[in-house]
């Protein structure tokens, strides 16, 4: 590793929030989106009528510690 | 520069999900098989003992939506992907938004392995000594909204406890130093965390001769594949942007 990248690693710089925030916003929703079809979807609540999607995931639902039926 | 940490964040989380279905499918689908045989015996007695008494509760077998095979196949890999994957993209995000503001954790490697430990912690170990995974036939159809509710209610109540700690981190550093700092949000965090659980309902719908070697098996292999995921995010994110750094950019 060279002195400058040592030094760059020493004080980095943080990303602004003007650059971060709408990333944040549209990365972070579509992330929980996600994670809500694999964890909730037709259990507690659900956007789809029927049991497919809950079925379809049921094992991955239990596994990964959500309540599921 | 944050869009591409997002896709950095989200193919470690793809191969974090790919170790995890492996997990996964080893140690976790033969619990959840013992789990539904467990089921199936219990419902094949009712059924039994109704008979006897001269009651026909012969109700129609229900059509299988999703085949076991396709539950315990594509399915786990879909769902862990997808949960793995979702949970790398947001890393990258809190990675982002931490990397240059926390003085404890200069380096993208060593910022990348302690948010996977305050991730591990925070969203799932916690949550889970409250509300712990439960296997197939634990839990009544009924409840599903007050348990969702609750588990996702102690979850935010965790990770607001968590960095309500790391702020009062700072604080205490500024004047008593780094190591004290630390002690005052691990407890401070611990203290919110039993205070929660004291809290918040308890949740029990274990049936009684539910075997207690499947469910904590099940469990264990809740745990495992958490850690897994945790694990994979916090070292392969770490060592890539590490080297991107290296080369003179964060996201190179």
């Amino acid at each position: 590793m060279t002195h400058a990248a040592l030094e760059r690693v020493a004080a980095p710089t943080a990303i602004p929030l003007k650059d971060l925030v709408p990333w944040a916003i549209f990365g972070g929703l579509l992330m929980l989106l996600a994670i809500y079809f694999v964890g909730a979807e037709q259990g507690a609540t659900s956007i789809f009528s029927g049991m497919y999607v809950h079925e379809f995931v049921h094992d991955g639902r239990h596994l990964l510690g959500f309540p599921c039926h | 520069m944050v869009s591409r940490l997002l896709v950095r964040g989200m193919l470690v989380g793809v191969v974090a999900g790919l170790l995890c279905f492996v997990f996964l499918k080893t140690f976790g689908e033969p619990q959840v098989d013992r789990a539904i045989a467990f089921e199936t015996q219990l419902d094949e007695a009712k059924a039994a003992a109704h008979k006897a008494m001269g009651m026909d509760m012969s109700k129609e077998e229900q059509p299988e939506l999703v085949s076991r095979e396709m539950q315990a196949g594509l399915g786990l890999f879909t769902g862990v992907l997808v949960y793995s994957t979702a949970f790398g993209g947001l890393f990258a995000l809190a990675f982002a938004f931490a990397y240059g503001r926390a003085p404890e954790a200069a380096t993208p490697r060593a910022l990348s392995a302690l948010l996977a430990v305050i991730g591990f912690v925070a969203i799932y170990l916690i949550p889970n000594l409250k509300y712990p995974a439960n296997p197939p036939s634990v839990g009544e159809p009924d409840t599903i909204g007050i348990r969702t509710a609750l588990y996702l209610t102690m979850i935010a109540v965790s990770i607001a406890g968590m960095i309500a700690s790391v702020s009062l981190k700072r604080f205490v550093s500024g004047s008593w130093g780094a190591w004290n700092g630390t002690l005052a949000a691990v407890g401070t965090y611990l203290v919110l965390m039993v205070l929660a659980g004291l809290l918040l309902p308890s949740i029990n719908e274990v049936p009684d001769q539910f075997p207690a070697v499947v469910l904590w098996n099940f469990r264990l292999a809740s745990v495992g594949a958490q850690l897994i995921m945790w694990a994979a995010l916090g070292v392969l994110f770490g060592a890539l942007t590490q080297r991107a750094s290296a080369r003179g950019a964060l996201v190179g």
